[in-house]
């Protein structure tokens, strides 16, 4: 920022191509100004990066590491390289460590990207730690299968100071060991939720679903590529919440909301999360 | 500061009595002033998050676990959310959260380095059979006298046993030596004596820094070349300028700075500072002081290992003694200067020595390294600047600030300036802490330590994240140019020296184990490597292990490596893999011994 | 300073950018009887006494005057009626006020100070306000402050009223307001309805009509006999709702659209079913910031339901008269040459940007996010200085009594909505039901406890509900939401007193006695 307050832009280098973006920018934005797609899983333009999963790590001229572009401001002159090397090596190895801990068959945009860098997560030999969690339904709302938890925090942190500020999810435990819990394992309903949804909402790899959305692909049924998304306004109180209508065979399956809205930065509330069951007279 | 739903489970009485007293001096977070009149709001909230680990601490001493109705009581006084206190009681090795069913203490046996080849298995055998409810623990601190072990106990103070009957200084073989420097009152005064420190020249040097003023204090450190004590080997003198020159601290007590010390001595074969402190503890107080005092700093907070006790002590009655003569509160020694130092226990968490993990630790969340840039010079402790020191870098600074950075500059070599202490451990005749200058090499610090027993065959340099070296490597200068150029690193100077008696086998799955439970579980690549290289090393290299199940393990070990290394957030990560890369590099280890006894 | 609003539960995704604030370092103070979910993030809570929000207003701003704290150049250049404003307050002691409101004096004197010395702050209300029967005042209590200190018509300052449902600004922008016409526009100004007319092709009455309150008195004089009544259900939702209920049983004709059969609609004498505004019709609502957004259809309407603009459009037509405009997008065009508020907002504009803020007066407009702020230009916009508005503490009209000593206020839960026509189906897990919330004490001195179900009787009728402890409950606040009223009718409890100004009921102060129902003998 210059003496006067006004932003000056910052020009850099990614991939031999020089970009110029706004102040206050990340390397990742400077990659998309490039044109250059990025794999990531922890990143979420409603959150604060956490840059835990590290699968948006770029080479940087002069760093000894690699740095991850999601949280690295992008400064003047920077020399960047999201295609070197190393870069392919630590994105594949890392998709190679999730992959062989997790499910990630419905992390949808993760899998391209395990096809992309051609990882291979059966490399680590049969029968290695994973997850190993039961699934927890404990209420008609969310199901919780943290056997596809990739520890990204994101729903920590819509849970948390992101956005709701309802703290009843926090990470326990530590190292491979470490999970999302509420304290003590409290069932969900009996915890501090409010089941605002938004936890649901950030989750990239279907861990947490909602219940809708678990028992249709529970009876094989679940078929996004037909669903119908329509931006309409919730119908509760006056704030002017934008909403996302999933819709499949003319009923209302899933509600979400644009992340880039202003009022709701992607997050909603319960009623406008679940609040729609009387559209279909239920 | 927000509508927290807190369970319904209660507290005990006990459990009541011990978070009060942690809260107690600062006020709960929400204070009813009138039946219509409630103070609460973020900002109370926010200065009383840092009471969450001492809080728990007493928790788990009351009660012998954390409970839900005492982990209930302290997040209603704190305004904790109980997911996170849980998120961060379940981060630390020495607390519990499920009912241990006993309310007896708790002997924690260190099963690593030393220990572990010194038989720490059947210690722990020994301990069950008379009944005692045994922890394996990692590193304990205590490698010169293996096998290592700490009580936790309930409702009477922590202890280790040795402490109350071997004098601390018996650590330091040199004790007494006129050439030594850092330890030169180990021994020779009464630690918990400020009138034995005055006595030996103790806050002279506080004095002198008075006289030179803060920025010239600043400039003798960086011209004495000092750098960092703890493993990083950064110039402190730098990192010390940086934060003098943040705005706030004595200049706007409103926006304060901090000076930290980094006692959470965890690496494995390390255990100076405990001895530093032990034997000098004014020492350190009177160096945190003048940091304090360099860089502008309005308090200073000690962070050290909750595995040490007595050091712990030592610390807390040299601060109340300082405290009392003057050396330390408002207007120290007549100035205008003002300083408090307020010591903090860790908990069991080997990542919280990486010095952002400390300060998340200290601030009451989970102990895992936040990303830098930026660093802790500009957002530190409390998102304020801070200077983050290991305690034997800041013992240094008392005779830089009595003798000038240039005479301190021309100890050592040229560019590895002053002495250093060394932790010799495992396979000496005489462990213990040594002080040398720098520019000793590898060979006579074992002749010092009274040479080998047995046969020598390897030395681990530098702690778990260290790496191997082998007899061909004994004129290696122990210098910070020295082992760069050998590709090694002195980390915390850790000196473990195996014979050739040693299972390196099962030292190094051990290793492997040990970064596997330390990772703090933040970031990929550590988190899953860590637990992937551990399993691949049991199957490779323990008699029960399935060779056959790795497809090409040098390669995975490579691409492991690798990956942590580049990807990782913190420096836990970028070395988990060193100590084994390097045992496998040097064909310390025998691949393919179980190939019969494999498991499916 | 978040005053007789409780928006954690009634408006979060508002609460979430007040959040960002405060993680921002704001500093919060709640007005509240209760200490609700939203007051737990307060820097500091006031418990006043239900009804005394006028009291405490006033306390507030003569403790700012005679700090000599008020904005005095704001004052002199936008305001008037300072002078008789600082005289009405006088007797306002912050003792006075403490006695009158129970907040203590302190409280009062941190809170006017740390209003009126901040560079930026706001009042934010909702129905805690509005729902008394002397709600124009309550609001004009709240206005005086703003003008004392200057805290109106700046970026990051202003006077904020939340909005309970999500169009009931559109609905004042469309003119669905008795004296008004679309644009806010007033039916008594020739000039306005000509403009009206000529696009409308017939003449607009120039008489005001009856608010909804006044509707129900004209009711009970037989003066109005015939009620259309759209997306609304009095029967459950007004206060004193037997009365209610007895006055529309009682009409020659009672048409009801609306998308539920509601309690209302089951005594109609005619029913339209409607589509789903916001997700079987197309287009606008506004919200509480005046943002104009397109709600989309998703899914079709079920049966024979039809969208709202056609069924009018139907009845217009079987009345003989045929309406061209018959599109959204029509219609919308149509406000747009009539309402210089919303001129500058096209169809294409608000598909584009996602929302825009009136007033918006031309295409290259960018919206508006603040009002008022003519009231820091030179020449006042060319518009008169604000007033100050003298304003006297009289507290709820339905004292407490000997026969009915408690005070029952009402509010929203965060998973239910209104009268739970629409948030009824939803399945949630946080929901505690139809209970009654009692001080511990209140519930000692009864005999009652948590999950016991109780008598609740007020002046015009009782009612069985379950009790809930509550520890946060001032001793004599009992609090119920009004979600069920198939299981409770709550609003049997609630005071038919009524704004004069505004046509608000009293929801928020009515007096109950509550008794331990007889132990039910058994075996």
């Amino acid at each position: 920022m210059s003496a006067n307050g006004h932003e000056t832009p910052v020009s850099l280098t990614i991939d031999g191509q020089r970009v110029t973006v706004a102040s206050g920018s990340s390397v990742l934005d400077a990659c998309t100004e490039a044109g250059v797609a990025t794999p990531t899983l922890c990143y979420s333009e409603n959150l604060t990066p956490v840059n835990a999963c590290r699968v948006c790590v770029v080479e940087m001229e002069g760093s000894r590491t690699l740095v991850p572009s999601c949280s690295r401001q992008a400064e003047p002159d920077m020399v960047i390289e999201t295609d070197s090397e190393r870069v392919r090596h630590s994105r594949k190895t890392v998709l190679e460590l999730l992959g062989s801990g997790v499910d990630l068959s419905q992390a949808d945009e993760l899998g391209q990207w395990v096809t992309h860098y051609e990882a291979d997560v059966e490399r680590f030999g049969a029968g290695r730690a994973t997850m190993e969690e039961p699934i927890r339904i404990q209420d008609e709302l969310y199901i919780r299968d943290y056997d596809r938890c990739v520890l990204c925090y994101k729903c920590v942190e819509a849970c948390g100071d992101d956005a709701q500020h309802t703290f009843a999810i926090a990470v326990a435990g530590r190292g491979f060991d470490a999970r999302i819990r509420t304290e003590f394992d409290t069932a969900l309903p009996d915890s501090a939720c409010v089941y605002c949804g938004n936890c649901v909402a950030v989750c990239p790899t279907n861990a947490l679903q909602f219940k809708t959305e678990f028992d249709l692909r529970e009876v094989d049924n679940w078929r996004p590529e037909e669903q119908s998304v329509t931006r309409t306004v919730c119908s509760y109180c006056g704030v002017g919440c934008n909403l996302e209508l999933h819709v499949q065979d003319e009923t209302i399956v899933k509600v979400t909301s644009p992340a880039d809205h202003s009022v709701t930065d992607g997050h909603l509330c319960i009623k406008g999360r679940f609040g729609w069951t009387y559209v279909h007279g239920a | 500061m927000a509508d927290l739903l807190i369970g319904s489970d209660q507290a005990n009485d006990t459990e009541r009595v011990a978070v009060d007293g942690i809260v107690e001096g600062y006020g709960p977070a929400r204070v009813e002033e009138h039946a219509r009149m409630v103070r609460g709001g973020g900002q109370r909230r926010h200065e009383r998050r840092h009471l969450l680990l001492p809080a728990l601490h007493a928790l788990q001493h009351s009660e012998g676990w954390i409970s839900p109705g005492g982990l209930n009581y302290a997040c209603e006084q704190l305004q904790v959310p109980p997911a996170e206190a849980y998120g961060v009681a379940t981060f630390y090795e020495m607390f519990r959260t499920d009912d241990p069913g006993h309310v007896d203490d708790v002997v924690h046996v260190c099963v690593d380095g030393p220990c572990q080849v010194a038989g720490a298995a059947q210690t722990i055998e020994a301990l069950k059979a008379e009944g005692k409810h045994v922890h394996a623990s990692p590193c304990l601190g205590q490698c010169e006298r293996p096998v290592a072990q700490f009580i936790q106990g309930r409702r009477r103070p922590d202890n280790v046993e040795a402490d109350a009957f071997v004098d601390p200084a018996e650590s330091v073989p040199q004790k007494g030596d006129p050439g030594l420097r850092l330890l030169r009152r180990a021994g020779r005064i009464d630690p918990t004596s400020l009138e034995s420190y005055i006595g030996a020249g103790g806050y002279k040097a506080l004095a002198k820094a008075f006289e030179r003023g803060a920025s010239d204090v600043v400039e003798q450190v960086v011209t004495s070349g000092l750098m960092g004590r703890g493993g990083a080997a950064f110039p402190t003198g730098i990192k010390w300028r940086g934060v003098a020159a943040e705005p706030g601290g004595q200049a706007d007590p409103s926006q304060p700075k901090y000076v930290v010390v980094n006692a959470d001595e965890s690496e494995p074969g390390t255990f100076k500072d405990r001895v530093l402190i032990e034997t000098d503890p004014f020492a350190v107080i009177e160096a945190t002081t003048i940091a304090g005092f360099a860089t502008g700093a309005t308090k200073g907070w000690i962070y050290i290992r909750g595995e040490y006790p007595l050091a712990t002590e030592r610390l807390e009655n040299a601060i109340a003694e300082a405290h009392k003569a003057g050396f330390l509160g408002d207007g120290i020694a007549r100035s205008s200067f003002n300083f408090e130092i307020e010591v903090r226990r860790g908990a069991g968490a080997y990542i919280c020595g990486e010095e952002t993990a400390l300060f998340n630790s200290i601030e009451g969340f989970r102990g895992e390294p936040r990303q830098k840039p930026p660093f802790p010079t500009t957002n530190g402790l409390f998102d304020r600047p801070t200077a983050i020191n290991n305690p034997e870098t800041l013992v240094n600074v008392l005779d830089i600030v009595l003798d000038g950075g240039d005479e301190f500059a021309k100890i050592g070599t040229e560019t590895s300036s002053g002495s250093k202490l060394f932790c010799l451990s495992g396979a000496v005749n005489k462990p213990g802490v040594y002080e040398v200058d720098f520019g000793a090499t590898l060979g006579d610090m074992l002749e010092l330590a009274g040479g080998v027993v047995g046969d020598l065959s390897a030395v681990l340099l530098g702690g778990a994240a260290g790496s191997f070296v082998t007899a061909d490597q004994l004129d290696l200068p122990l210098t910070f140019e020295g082992v760069r150029a050998a590709e090694v690193s002195l980390g915390s100077g850790v000196v473990m020296v195996f014979n050739t008696d040693a299972d390196l086998n099962a030292a190094v799955v051990r290793l492997a184990e040990f970064f596997r439970n330390e990772s703090c579980g933040q970031c990929v690549p550590c988190r899953v490597g860590t637990q992937r290289q551990h399993e691949i090393a049991v199957d490779l290299f323990t008699p029960s292990g399935n060779a056959a199940r790795v497809a090409n393990p040098a390669q995975t070990f490579d691409d492991l490596d690798r990956v942590m290394k580049d990807a990782s957030i913190c420096g836990l990560g970028h070395t988990a893999s060193t100590a084994l890369r390097s045992a496998l590099d040097l064909g310390l280890l025998s691949i393919g011994d179980n190939e019969q006894g494999g498991r499916e | 300073m978040l005053w007789g609003s409780n928006a954690r539960e009634a408006h979060p995704i508002f609460f979430h950018h007040l959040m960002k604030g405060l993680d921002n370092g704001a500093k919060m103070f709640s007005v509240d009887p209760r200490r609700t979910s939203s007051s737990k993030f307060a820097d500091v809570w006031l418990g006043l006494n239900v009804g005394t929000d006028i009291a405490l207003a006033n306390a507030v701003a003569r403790h700012i005057i005679i700090n000599d704290w008020h904005n005095k150049d704001f004052i002199a250049h936008s305001t008037e009626g300072f002078d008789e404003f600082a005289a009405a307050v006088e007797p306002y002691t912050l003792e006075r006020a403490e006695e009158i409101t129970g907040v203590p004096a302190i409280a009062i004197a941190e809170l006017a100070e740390a209003y009126a010395k901040a560079e930026t702050a706001q009042i934010l209300w909702t129905l805690g306000i509005t729902e008394h029967h002397n709600a124009v005042d309550n609001v004009f209590s709240l206005c005086n402050l703003a003008l004392l200190t200057g805290h109106v018509g700046r970026w990051g300052s202003g006077l904020v009223p939340l909005r309970g449902q999500n169009n009931v600004q559109g609905g004042g922008d469309m003119g669905a307001l008795p004296d008004k016409l679309p644009g806010f526009q007033a039916v008594t100004d020739p000039e306005s309805r000509a403009k009206f007319e000529a696009i409308w092709g017939v003449p607009v009455p120039p008489k005001p009509g009856l608010h909804l309150t006044l509707m129900f008195e004209a009711m009970a004089t037989r003066e109005l006999k015939a009620v259309y009544c759209i997306g609304e259900n009095p029967a459950d939702s007004e206060a004193d709702i037997l009365h209610a209920r007895k006055m529309l049983g009682q009409l020659d004709l009672l048409v009801v659209q609306d998308i539920f059969m509601t309690r209302t609609a089951e005594m109609a004498d005619v029913v339209f079913p409607a589509s789903v505004a916001w997700a079987e019709s197309e287009g606008t609502v506004t919200s509480s910031e005046r943002r104009v957004q397109r709600v989309r259809a998703a899914v079709p309407p079920p049966g024979e339901a039809r969208d709202d603009i056609e069924i009018i459009g139907a009845l217009a037509a079987a009345y003989g008269s045929v309406w061209n405009t018959q599109t959204p997008e029509e219609l919308w065009d149509e406000l747009r040459s009539l309402s210089p508020l919303h001129k500058g907002m096209s169809w294409d504009r608000l598909e584009a940007e996602g929302g825009i803020q009136w007033p918006c007066p031309s295409d290259d407009h960018p919206g508006s996010p603040f009002l008022h702020g003519w009231l820091w230009e030179d020449d006042l916009g060319g518009r008169g200085p604000a007033p100050f508005t003298v304003v006297e503490h009289e507290g709820p009209k339905e004292q407490l009594s000997e026969e009915f000593p408690l005070r029952l206020t009402t509010g929203r839960a965060l998973d239910s909505y209104n009268t739970g026509v629409q948030s009824g189906s939803l399945n949630s897990p946080i929901r505690y039901g139809y209970t009654i919330d009692v001080s511990p004490a209140d519930a000692a001195r009864i005999g009652i406890d948590g999950g016991e179900t109780v008598k609740v009787s007020s002046p015009r009728g009782s009612v069985e509900m379950e009790a809930r402890i509550v520890a946060d409950l001032a001793e004599g606040l009992t609090f119920t939401t009004f979600h069920f009223p198939e299981l409770v009718d709550s609003n049997i409890l609630t005071s038919d007193a009524w704004d004069k100004k505004s046509g608000t009921a009293e929801f928020k102060a009515a007096s109950i006695r509550i008794e331990k129902l007889k132990e039910t003998v058994s075996g």
